[in-house]
């Protein structure tokens, strides 16, 4: 997006590609990420539900994984888990 | 043929909108605006014209529902005045960055508090740098004629740029004028019909106004405002074709008796016409005084004024709002700055008068002139003279 210019601006801002807003990384605003824990993990989904940002899927064993592009580190995941299978940690120290 | 008749200059306004074919009008009655939409909703409701009156519950619903139908493709017209404009103000902006065509009527009216319907130019200049080309009438026939040049011009696909339209508010909209009101094949023959090249369509979706981080804001911005600085030509080329097809020419910058003028004094609106008497008066006397009009508000005739003014050592600027805090009012400002750069430049003595729906009476403009006069001989002038208030 950064390489855009003046003169590739199209009248009125116009999109006309759609799925734009996929490729803008939202992921990159967050001050922390949830750390996953599949052993805690019952597979009910309500994580996936809750992620306002669709940044949680389901995979093919009914475990899920976060999407680090799109998720912007909102906590609700964490909060809404029963299980505590997520812990919010702050960026850098995910690892600990 | 078309006919002269005499009619209330907000309904000839209605008038020139029915004759543009208009699809959809989305507008909230207020307060001097309020005949130009009644008349349009009778004028509908009768089946005079084949369009959507949309009701709508405030004027920032009047704009937006504006946006939407201009974004689809169909002529669009609304009206407000003073704080119907200010509640729209925002989605305003929305029509000029996301280039929708359309036509607003603004009746100019004063700003709250204290509450006042009467005119002046304070919500004109509250909406000054929202991208609309803007253009001032001075009498009823000024005001019909603009409603049809701004379709043209607003829809032109070199433009693609909404615009406004002022009148004066009472001082114009609620006068009845003889107006030569145009038959339809004649407007019809000046005006193609819309041909929105960006329309919103189910097999081709596009998004509108969408989301823009910093890193590409002030790209568009910049293209949005180089786009709107290159429409002079098409703007001053529908005048003259507006000229040669109805007879009657407008042009960005307007001068009386101002060839061999010492003193000029500069009017937007329906106060020009008075003014003139005053000049008229002067002339008489002796006094070698001329007058500027500056139709054109946005985008901002640099050159045309530049051209008007020179040779001219006084240049009275008459503002009918304050710029509070600031360096009085501003269309002074904005004419000083223009005239900056200039190496040789009439002095410009800027005075507030007419606000609120205050009369200015040729005398008093005649003193105006004399005033400016005296206090452009001494070089420089107070910052904000508001003129006419009993002190």
């Amino acid at each position: 997006m950064a390489e855009i210019t003046v003169k590739d601006v199209k009248t009125g801002f116009i999109v006309d590609t759609p799925g734009g807003a996929k490729a803008y990384r939202t992921g990159d605003w967050r001050s922390q990420r949830p750390v996953y824990d599949q052993d805690r993990c019952v597979k009910c989904g309500v994580c996936y539900l809750f992620c306002p940002d669709s940044a949680i899927k389901i995979k093919e064993d009914g475990y899920v994984e976060v999407d680090e592009f799109y998720c912007k580190g909102c906590g609700i995941c964490a909060k809404e888990c029963w299980t505590g299978a997520f812990e919010m940690k702050p960026l850098g120290e995910e690892k600990k | 043929m078309g006919k002269r008749i005499g009619i209330e200059v907000s309904l000839a306004v209605s008038e020139a909108v029915k004759l543009c074919n208009t699809d959809v009008v989305a507008a909230y009655p207020i307060t001097p605006q309020t005949h130009i939409v009644e008349h349009l909703s009778e004028i509908i409701a009768d089946g005079e014209l084949d369009a959507e009156f949309i009701c709508v519950e405030s004027e920032h619903s009047a704009m937006s529902a504006c946006l939407g139908s201009a974004a689809a493709g169909a002529r669009t017209f609304t009206a407000t005045a003073g704080q119907g404009l200010e509640l729209m103000h925002e989605a305003v902006y929305l029509a000029s960055s996301m280039r929708l065509p359309m036509v607003m009527a603004v009746a100019n009216r004063a700003l709250s508090a204290p509450l006042s319907v009467w005119g002046d130019h304070s919500d004109v200049m509250a909406v000054r740098d929202t991208g609309w080309i803007q253009v001032f009438c001075e009498d009823g026939q000024e005001a019909f004629d603009h409603i049809i040049w701004a379709f043209r011009v607003a829809e032109d696909n070199r433009v693609l740029f909404p615009v406004m339209v002022h009148l004066d508010g009472f001082h114009l909209t609620h006068v009845v004028e003889p107006i030569y009101i145009e038959d339809r094949e004649k407007v019809d023959s000046f005006l193609p019909p819309n041909r929105f090249p960006l329309p919103l369509d189910p097999k081709k979706p596009v998004s509108m106004g969408t989301f823009a981080p910093p890193v590409i804001y002030t790209e568009i911005k910049k293209a949005q405002e180089d786009a709107f600085q290159s429409i002079m030509p098409h703007i001053v080329e529908c005048w003259e074709k507006f000229g040669k097809h109805f007879g009657r020419s407008y042009k960005p910058v307007e001068t009386y008796r101002a060839e061999d003028a010492e003193t000029l004094i500069m009017t937007m609106g329906s106060y020009g016409e008075t003014a003139s008497v005053a000049i008229d008066t002067l002339r008489a006397k002796g006094l070698k005084v001329g007058q500027v009009k500056l139709r054109l508000w946005r985008p901002f005739p640099f050159k045309e004024l530049r051209d008007a003014v020179k040779g001219a050592k006084n240049l009275i600027v008459l503002d009918r709002c304050i710029s509070s805090g600031g360096p009085g009012g501003p269309v002074a400002s904005e004419v000083r700055s223009a005239l900056y750069d200039e190496p040789v430049r009439p002095v410009v003595v800027g005075y507030i008068s007419g606000l609120g729906g205050r009369d200015i009476l040729p005398e008093q403009f005649e003193a105006m002139i004399e005033r400016g006069i005296k206090d452009a001989a001494k070089g420089r002038t107070e910052r904000m003279v508001i003129l006419g208030a009993r002190e």
